[in-house]
This record gives C-alpha cells, sequence and structure tokens, in this order.
C-alpha cells in the first residue's frame, strides 16, 4: 500500500516538534490574518519569507502554507461577522453569512464555516495524497483555449449570481476587465493606462481594490445609514449549530468540497470561482432558493468548503508542476527555488519528504485550526460588541497599514482612499462591485490565454469550441446564461432581488 | 416609478458606465491595437472600451424610460472625511513616522461619525496605536520608524 506508506512517511516528518511549531505558528498568523482586514495571505507571506531563509525548506513551506489556509478560516470569519471579505473566497461567504449574523445567527455560520474547511481540508490532503499526479496530468493537458473559456464560465457565473441588475454586473465585470489592464503589457512592454506613474507600472494592486471598494467603501455607506449600525451591537447567542443545521449542510460541504477540488487543481482560478460555483449549485439545488441571500445556511456551508479544498488542491500543479496558480502559490514556488530545489515534477520524488511532509502537515493544520478558531470565535464574537465609531476608525486603521506594508507606497494608499470613494458610489448606483472584483482578479490572465490562444489558432474563434475541454466549459457558460435568463428563473430572481 | 428622474439610478450607471468605456478608449486609442492573430496592447482595452459604452448607452436609456431612483444619503461628511484621512496618513508616513500617522488616522476617521466622542476616542487611539506598534512594528518587523527624529 504504497499511499499509506507515503501517508505514514509524510506525518512522521510533520509530527517532528519543530514542523509542530511551525504549522502552529503559520496557522495562528494565518487566521490573525485572515480577520485583520487588508492584510492578506500574499503580503503576509512575501513579509515573513526573509525571515525562514535560516529555517529548513519543510519547516518553512509548512509555515507559509499555514498561513495560507490559516488566512482562509480567518477571512470567513470577518466575512460573516462584519460583511468584511479578506480575500475573495470570502466575498460569497458575505452573502449569506452576513444575513445569517444579522439575523442573529453568526454563531451557528461560523461554527458550520469552521466544519466544512476542516472536511474540506481533511479530503483536500487526501486528494493530493491519491489522485494529485494523475490530476495534474489533466490539467497539464490544458491549452490558451481551455483556460480562457474556463475564466470566461468564471466570470459568468460570477455576474449571474451577484445580487440586482444580471446585465449590470456583467458590465462591472468588463470594469473589472479593464482595471485590471493597468499596468505594463506583459507580452510587449508597453505602458497601459499608467499615465507616467511609477507604482501603475505593476497594475493596480489586489488589495488597494479590495480594500478600497470593500472597507473603505462600505464604511463610508454604513455612516451614511445609521440604523445599519445595529449589526454590530447584536447579541450574538446559541454558538452552536442546531441539529437542523447540521443536516441541512451535510451535502452543502460533500458538494462543496468536491466543486473545491475540481477547481483547486486548475491553474489559473483562484478559491472565488470555487466558491462562487458552490453557491451557484446550492441556489440552483434548493427546494427554496429565495432563501438565499437572506442566510442561508446552506450559502455558508458549500462555498467555505469549495474555498478551502480549492485552497489545498492549489498546491497540486504548484507542487507537481512547478506551476503556480495563484499568487500566493507564486510566492511558494520562489521560495522552493530560495532553498535551492527545483521547482518541477521531480520534487515528489528527490525531495519525498517535503511533498508528503507538507502534504501531512496540512491536515494537522487543518485540525489545529479548528481547535483555535473555537475560543477566537468568542472572541471576535466579544469584538462586535464595540460600538461603530470605535469599530471603524480600526478598521481604517489595520487597512491603511496592510496596504501600506505590500510596497511601502503612500501612492497606493492614496489610490485605497479613491477606490473606497468609487466603491461607495458603486453601491449607491446598484452596481455590484463583486464582479468587478473577479474580472479585476482574473483580467491580466483571460487578456493573456486570448493573445495566446488566438496566436495559435492563428485567429480563428472557433479553437474555442473544437477542444473538447474547452467546449464543455462554453456550453457550461452559455447553459448558465440560458438558465437564468429563462423566463421562470427570472421570475424567481424577481423575488429574491425584490 | 415610471417618470424619469434626476435620481435614476439606471440613468447614472450608465453615464458612469460610458464615461469609464469612452475614458479608457480615448486614453488607449494611441496603443498599438494588432490584429486578431496578433493582439497588440491596445486591442483588450479598445474592446472594453466599447463594450463598457455600449452597456452604459444600455442603462441610459433604460434610466430614461424611468426606473429605480437612487435611495439614502450620500453619506457625504464620511465621503470626504474618511478619504482625507487616509491621505493624511500616506503623508505623515513618509514624513513624521508610524505613531502620528496612525493617531491621526484613528482620530481623523472618526470625525465622520455622527456619535464622535473626543475623549473616548483620544483614550482608544492610544490604546489601539500602542497595540499596532507591539503587533506589527515589534511583532511582524515592518520597519517603520515610530516618530521621524526621535
Amino acid at each position: 500500500m504504497e499511499l499509506l506508506h507515503n501517508l505514514i512517511f509524510g506525518f512522521g516528518v510533520a509530527f517532528s516538534l519543530q514542523n509542530l511549531l511551525y504549522c502552529l505558528i503559520g496557522v495562528s498568523v494565518g487566521t490573525l490574518i485572515g480577520v485583520l482586514p487588508g492584510i492578506g495571505p500574499l503580503a503576509t507571506i512575501a513579509m515573513l519569507l526573509p525571515l525562514t531563509f535560516n529555517v529548513t525548506p519543510v519547516s518553512a513551506l509548512i509555515m507559509l502554507a499555514g498561513i495560507y489556509y490559516g488566512a482562509q478560516y480567518g477571512g470567513s470569519t470577518t466575512a460573516i461577522l462584519v460583511n468584511l471579505p479578506g480575500e475573495t473566497s470570502a466575498v460569497v461567504t458575505c452573502i449569506d453569512g452576513y444575513q445569517m449574523a444579522r439575523q442573529g445567527r453568526a454563531g451557528p455560520a461560523l461554527a458550520i464555516a469552521a466544519i466544512g474547511s476542516f472536511f474540506a481540508g481533511t479530503v483536500g490532503t487526501l486528494l493530493i495524497a491519491l489522485a494529485g499526479p494523475p490530476l495534474a496530468e489533466i490539467a497539464l493537458k490544458f491549452a490558451a483555449p481551455e483556460y480562457f473559456s474556463l475564466m470566461l464560465m468564471g466570470l459568468v457565473a460570477a455576474a449571474v449570481l451577484a445580487q440586482g441588475d444580471m446585465v449590470k454586473s456583467i458590465a462591472m465585470v468588463a470594469m473589472g476587465l479593464l482595471l485590471g489592464i493597468v499596468g505594463t503589457d506583459v507580452n510587449t512592454g508597453f505602458q497601459r493606462f499608467s499615465f507616467g506613474v511609477i507604482e501603475l507600472t505593476d497594475g493596480i494592486g489586489f488589495i488597494v481594490v479590495a480594500v478600497g471598494v470593500f472597507a473603505i467603501g462600505e464604511i463610508i455607506a454604513n455612516l451614511g445609514e445609521p440604523e445599519e449600525r445595529r449589526i454590530f451591537t447584536s447579541k450574538v447567542t446559541n454558538l452552536m449549530p442546531t441539529r437542523d443545521d447540521l443536516k441541512q449542510s451535510f451535502a452543502p460541504i460533500l458538494r462543496g468540497t468536491a466543486i473545491g477540488s475540481f477547481f483547486g487543481v486548475l491553474p489559473g482560478t483562484g478559491p472565488a470561482i470555487a466558491s462562487f460555483a458552490s453557491y451557484m449549485v446550492e441556489k440552483k439545488l434548493a427546494k427554496d432558493p429565495s432563501r438565499f441571500g437572506r442566510g442561508a445556511i446552506e450559502g455558508v456551508a458549500g462555498p467555505e468548503s469549495a474555498n478551502n479544498a480549492d485552497a489545498q488542491c492549489k498546491f497540486i500543479p504548484m507542487l507537481t508542476l512547478g506551476l503556480p496558480a495563484s499568487g500566493v502559490m507564486a510566492l511558494m514556488l520562489g521560495a522552493l527555488t530560495i532553498y535551492g530545489i527545483q521547482p518541477g515534477p521531480e520534487v515528489m520524488t528527490q525531495r519525498p519528504e517535503l511533498f508528503w511532509g507538507l502534504i501531512a502537515s496540512m491536515w494537522i493544520g487543518n485540525l489545529m485550526l479548528v481547535v483555535l478558531n473555537l475560543p477566537m470565535i468568542g472572541i471576535w464574537v466579544k469584538l462586535l460588541k464595540v460600538p461603530y465609531r470605535l469599530l471603524f476608525p480600526a478598521i481604517m486603521a489595520f487597512s491603511a497599514i496592510g496596504i501600506y506594508s505590500v510596497n511601502n507606497s503612500s501612492f497606493e494608499i492614496y489610490l485605497t482612499a479613491l477606490f473606497g470613494v468609487v466603491g461607495f458610489v458603486w453601491m449607491k448606483l446598484g452596481c455590484s462591485p463583486a464582479p468587478m472584483l473577479l474580472g479585476f482578479v482574473l483580467g491580466p490572465m483571460m487578456e493573456e490565454n486570448l493573445r495566446r490562444a488566438m496566436l495559435s489558432s492563428k485567429g480563428d474563434i472557433t479553437v474555442f469550441v473544437t477542444r473538447p475541454i474547452s467546449l464543455a466549459f462554453v456550453i457550461a457558460t452559455v447553459l448558465i446564461v440560458v438558465v437564468m435568463v429563462a423566463p421562470a428563473v427570472r421570475r424567481r430572481r424577481g423575488e429574491i432581488t425584490g | 416609478m415610471t417618470t424619469w428622474s434626476l435620481n435614476s439610478k439606471d440613468f447614472w450607471s450608465g453615464m458612469m458606465f460610458i464615461a469609464t468605456g469612452a475614458g479608457a478608449m480615448i486614453i488607449a486609442r494611441d496603443y498599438p491595437f494588432g490584429t486578431t492573430v496578433r493582439m497588440g496592447p491596445g486591442y483588450f482595452p479598445i474592446v472594453l472600451g466599447a463594450l463598457l459604452v455600449l452597456f452604459g448607452l444600455y442603462f441610459v436609456g433604460k434610466g430614461l424610460r424611468g426606473a429605480e431612483k437612487i435611495e439614502g444619503s450620500w453619506s457625504r461628511r464620511g465621503m470626504i472625511i474618511l478619504p482625507l484621512s487616509l491621505v493624511l496618513f500616506g503623508i505623515l508616513m513618509e514624513h513624521a513616522g508610524f505613531v502620528p500617522a496612525l493617531m491621526v488616522l484613528i482620530v481623523g476617521s472618526a470625525l465622520a461619525s455622527t456619535e464622535f466622542r473626543l475623549v473616548e476616542i483620544l483614550i482608544f487611539a492610544v490604546f489601539l496605536t500602542a497595540a499596532c506598534v507591539a503587533l506589527f512594528v515589534w511583532g511582524l518587523g515592518l520597519p517603520y520608524p515610530l516618530i521621524v527624529g526621535l
């Protein structure tokens, strides 16, 4: 039984005192920065990377990975309690998780998020060990047309599920794609929309846009509507989910884990797509979809499992192909190189302690997170009793420090201020900012893959429908649109959005 | 509800999309456009800009036929004070140091609330700044001077 042998070997590595300690540090820091708005795993990992140079590569990687998936746990906490997505993956958790919190059911929402994440983490760990290599081989067959079709599907799904006007959401995706273009064109080195500003040549930072629109913009909106503030002082009782909650969440957790694992192994898609997709599925399968957006527990259970499964499975292309699937994975890859390890398929055979040790540590880390998060939940519930007039300056402070720490750049602070105002105006106009954010993140990759696809097919756009995998994504995209525009669904949507 | 109003959500969304799309197209008009086979850096921006203008026209038209009005207050106090405190933070980080920048940001943004209480916020700002110094500067080792020249 080779798998068992490998896993035992991996746990042997991960259970050393030093590696357990680094795992604990990683997940604790991860939870902390996931909870703090404006300071994400990317900035934290980049910041802590220099500190890991004198540690063994296994320990360093275990800690950096802990920060990454720990932040997913922490991010869902703020998404549910204060409607602040620390990461894009938590955007979808805000929809129903925050509604649950407003109804005084923050406790069950947080508990279900933790249970779902732990389950997904366990399955994700097993999956990397079991199906990692063969799955990576499938993804290896993907070329530019497949990536483009996949991203198209993700964006359309995101726009369609957003609350409010569907056409407006698609327009906001285009807006995000446009914002994502700012900076140096990777193919030609050409400067686009950078206006000679040095800070813009690398593009607008994701954290700048996310914090500006979702943290600052939201604060401005809250200050204009005093009645909204009751949410922060409302009493949260009944921390554990009821038997009904668990029963309702069981299937969504399983499905979310499956969806997250599927999307996770594909490079180029973030956990946001996985959680959006899971939300879509749950909304479609629900007997009464009108509950979604109003505090449906399935809307928390599914996406939270999906984004954790995705986060775990993101390691597959990174570890087996040396292909970074996200910004965080790109940093991890850079770390490997610094430690003197050549990333690629040979990591698994030449440095088995790295591959299997890391996998085993992820399961241990997930267990630590559940244990860590139970007392943590109590602390965050206490934080809710802080009046908003004190809470929002604190959010401003953490946001500003977070933004500043990425590049030590005051310019990015000014840009954040600008996006705060823009985000507020968008909210006022009923333009949902979530699809914009997804378009923004995927924009550069989408353009890159479109250009590559067109180049290799000599400008023949049928390339997207003549390749089977790409065709499947295109069909799925069309289906999503057709289903949502269908009169019956439209009527139901009307009920949802009021 | 069905009569046109200066407050129409859709009308102003449309104007916003048109302005953004047209602005992008004007700025990108000199970028090498390329061909469908070999797309230049101007291809994607022009196509997206045009797309946004089309979306904008649709919403202006929809807004003119009458639709939802913009609801709630414009939160002028927050819309001015919060960005301003962030800008001050940016300036002070470069010239005065972490502690003054953070104190000004916390007290400054608190002014945006109508429930502003001076003594309470001053105590809170001192406490929060101390915690941030401990966490970010001492704990995470962010390389910022606490007070420039000290």
